[in-house]
């Protein structure tokens, strides 16, 4: 039945092609071709940051793509125009729900589909119509209850009636499991394979390989913003479609054995309880010695901000001991943090790595302006500053027009030099790498790389948390895998490879874990 | 004991809601701006506007009505500024609001300047006569004051049913709450943002400056200088403590201008041992501690002064 589908190439309902996005510097799609037919469900296979959840919001008009085009039925939508897709038939159930949650059930589904200047909503109809849908694909809701007082499986119950009371005929699921237990993710399976029986077809974004193998017909694996593979998915089998995801076997360069020198940083049991956070640490042991580099694999949001906000110090511990050289620290706060030697180079670099709107020189002296060297009796001393800056700069290789210009004005990859340099110039002498490569060019990459090095064989000890495996596999002499708040097994450079540690970044979480989780 | 009787005569009543009808006008039109997302500060300024266009329409010959469109179209001028500034471009809210007070303010000033050079004091033109509606008006100590008022007095209340209606009953009225709410939701829905917002803070606007209009066609009979006298600001902390809901805020704005129309009386009782200043200062002292206590759970638009910018990352 399957192939039928696939090789009888008539019922196009969906072709994406040569669709291209950048953000800034970053492309977040490129020249990416992707085709849907009647009936069929399409799994759209990555990791995090591939580019997937970009290439829906450019299909659904939420974003303008720079090039490309789009046919729906055969024929071409306007770009940039969410009401064009909808008209077009393409429903969209968003990750994180497009619900008004202070409204009931019926004003979201209706929202949109009436004439905005009629006098009355007609409720009733509505309400008849919803339960007449609801009923007949077994997505069971009240249409009068409030959405924000509904579970996260009813909310995703409430989108996918709203695409079908539309009408929808292309159902686009962003990581639809990614919020239920597995309970709740059975019965969408369920629903969608009632749905599709019925003619509709579907794209199913996943980073999941085992959703991806039982829902689909066919995968289509993006890498970095690029389609790097499409295989029908009887055909192919999980292996095969993980090294597609995180990229072939990466070679590992030659780095000089480590030095080890005494323990820098210990963590002993640690649990965190970070309230905004929604995987906190739970029970992690973790030691980090001078002169090498740790590397901490993970899909991102498992407890890795939780453990970087720990040793930044912008987080206490809650259970467990942190010793740094030996000394449990009496208070823990970034100023203590930045005394005790540890240097931070933060995940997001413009949202807490440095002040946008704020000049270079600033920057630079942002984290240790209180210090002698930069100010005397409370006030600022500028030569120090204005010298340490060019230091940095031209120790560096920061390209900027003066020290005065508002860090905003930079490149991604010269802002991140400014942060290595302002950190590593002072010899630190533990060193907290958070995602130091996202969104660089591979020369800038290559780049830090060596500076992290280099602080390593200076005797540094280095944590480097990152979701990018193929960084961690290149430079780490040690790894772990983080996940849902807890560390794996430590293992030497080499001892495992892609396909292993991915199977560690994914593994199926024990049912009863991810029902605290979701709480 | 005096000061219990003032409560029983009706003339503190027909004052009340005298009072009350301006701010009704206003806190509806802050309320709907509100209600998509948007906060209008510039309210006072509008009101200001409001008043002199209506009151020199009519001066100039126009019939009164026509003064009422005028103005609720110069409200509606100001209004798209505000919008443009805020919705599609995405500006502080509350810095562009206070501009579009001083901007309308001043501009109001100046044209009144340019168009009556010579005058000392203002002229007066005829303003909204009281219309009784029969056997209504009757009734003992409410009756004159709900039922023998101005036209636009009774159109204030009209509005606030309408309001409530559109909100809860209408297609548009769902539209102006969820992008209150939650924007992106509308857009996922094929509505545009912007549009919405717009239509919101155009329409809220245009019921401020009927609200100014009142001051000069319906409570006076003139337009001078700083006659808005803070009463945009109190239709601000008014949405508040009604909790963005139209009765709720009709209620407040009638609480309001009882306290007003009591201080006036009670200074005739016992002004001779308090100072008068005292007495001006209850409405906004008892309107502070109502806030207090009504405000604490307040339900506010969770996307109420944020801004939505389409594609952004």
């Amino acid at each position: 039945m399957i192939s039928n589908k696939i090789e009888g190439r008539r019922d196009l309902a969906l072709r994406l092609s040569g669709i291209t996005k950048r953000f800034g510097t970053l492309s977040a799609n490129d020249n990416v071709d992707l085709s849907l037919h009647k009936g069929e469900v399409v799994a759209l296979l990555g990791e995090n940051g591939a580019g997937k959840t970009t290439l829906m919001n450019i299909l659904f008009g939420h974003y303008l793509a720079d090039q490309g085009e789009i046919e729906v039925f055969g024929k071409s939508i306007p770009k940039g125009d969410p009401r064009a897709a909808l008209d077009s038939g393409i429903g969209m159930v968003h990750q994180h729900f497009a619900l008004v949650e202070e409204m009931n059930v019926l004003e979201n589904i209706v929202l949109g589909t009436e004439n905005l200047l009629a006098i009355k909503s007609q409720k009733n109809t509505a309400r008849e119509r919803i339960r007449d849908l609801s009923s007949s694909v077994g997505l069971d809701v009240n249409p009068d209850a409030i959405v924000g007082s509904l579970s996260v499986g009813e909310k995703q119950r409430v989108e996918i009636l709203k695409a079908l009371y539309r009408g929808a005929r292309i159902l686009i699921l962003d990581e639809p499991t990614a919020v239920l237990t597995p309970f709740e993710a059975e019965k969408l399976f369920a629903t969608l394979k009632v749905l599709v029986s019925e003619g509709l077809s579907a794209i199913f974004i996943s980073h999941k390989l085992n959703e991806a193998m039982e829902i689909s017909d066919r995968v289509v694996v993006l890498r970095k913003g690029r389609v790097v593979g499409e295989k029908i998915t009887r055909d192919s089998n999980p292996e095969e479609l993980t090294s597609l995801m995180v990229g072939a076997e990466i070679e590992t360069p030659e780095i000089s054995a480590p030095v080890l020198g005494e323990v820098a940083l210990d963590l002993e049991n640690i649990s965190t309880n970070i309230p905004e956070m929604r995987i906190n640490l739970r029970n992690v042991s973790l030691s980090l010695n001078c002169g090498e580099i740790t590397g901490l694999a993970g899909v991102s949001g498992n407890g890795q901000a939780a453990l970087a906000s720990l040793i930044s110090g912008t987080t206490q511990v809650k259970e467990g001991t942190m010793r740094i050289f030996g000394e449990i620290p009496e208070r823990w706060s970034p100023k203590v943090a930045v005394s005790k030697s540890i240097a931070r180079i933060p995940e997001d670099r413009l949202h807490t790595g440095m002040i946008g709107d704020m000049s270079v020189v600033e920057n630079i002296i942002s984290e240790k302006y209180w210090t002698d060297r930069f100010s005397r009796f409370g006030f600022l001393t500028r030569q120090a500053s204005e010298d340490f800056s060019h230091e940095v700069i031209k120790n560096y290789d920061v390209k900027c027009p003066s020290i005065e210009t508002p860090v905003r004005l930079l490149s991604g990859g010269n802002i991140q030099k400014l942060i290595l340099g302002r950190v590593l110039d002072e010899s630190p002498l533990i060193i907290l790498a958070n995602q130091p490569t996202r969104g660089l060019d591979v020369g800038a990459v290559a780049y830090v790389h060596g500076q992290l090095l280099k602080a390593r064989d200076r005797g540094a000890a280095i944590l480097l948390i990152s979701d990018d495996l193929e960084e961690i596999l290149q430079i780490s002499d040690r790894i772990s895998v983080i996940s849902n708040g807890r560390l794996s097994k430590i293992t030497r450079r080499g001892e495992l490879g892609v396909k292993e540690l991915g199977a560690l970044m994914t593994r199926h979480v024990p049912s009863s874990e991810r029902l605290n989780d979701a709480t | 004991m005096e000061a219990l009787e003032i409560l029983l005569s009706a003339s503190f009543w027909i004052a009340t809601i005298r009072i009350a009808s301006p701010l009704i006008f206003a806190t509806m039109g802050e309320l709907l701006c509100e209600r998509a997302g948007v906060l209008n500060l510039g309210i006072e300024g509008i009101m200001t506007a409001g008043a002199f266009a209506g009151w020199y329409t009519v001066y100039a010959g126009g019939d009164l009505w026509l003064g009422v469109a005028v103005a609720a179209l110069t409200g509606m001028m100001f209004g798209l500024i505000h919008g443009f500034l805020t919705v599609p471009l995405g500006l502080s809210q509350h810095v562009t609001g206070i501009g579009t007070t001083l901007l309308a303010t001043s501009i109001t000033y100046f044209i009144y300047r340019v168009l009556l050079p010579q005058e000392t004091s203002p002229p007066k033109i005829d303003p909204f006569a009281p219309l009784p509606i029969p056997f209504l008006s009757e009734i003992p100590l409410i009756g004159q004051a709900l039922f023998a008022q101005t036209p636009l007095t009774y159109l204030a209340f009209i509005l606030v049913g309408t309001i409530a209606w559109i909100l809860n009953r209408t297609p548009a009225g769902t539209a102006i709450r969820a992008v209150g709410e939650n924007p992106a939701a509308v857009e996922s829905q094929g509505i545009s943002v912007t549009l919405v917002r717009m239509s919101a803070v155009a329409v809220g606007s245009a019921l401020m400056a009927v609200g100014g209009a009142f001051l000069t066609m319906s409570a006076f009979n003139s337009f001078f200088f700083e006659m808005i006298n803070g009463r945009g600001w109190v239709c601000i902390a008014l949405v508040v403590f009604g909790s963005w809901k139209p009765g709720k805020a009709l209620l407040g704005a009638i609480l309001f201008a009882a306290f007003d129309a009591y201080q006036v009386r009670l200074q005739s009782v016992v002004g001779n041992v308090v100072p008068y200043q005292v007495f001006l200062m209850m409405p906004y002292v008892l309107s502070i501690l109502a806030l207090i206590v009504m405000s604490r759970r307040a339900g506010y638009p969770k996307a109420l002064m944020i801004p939505y910018l389409k594609g952004e990352r």
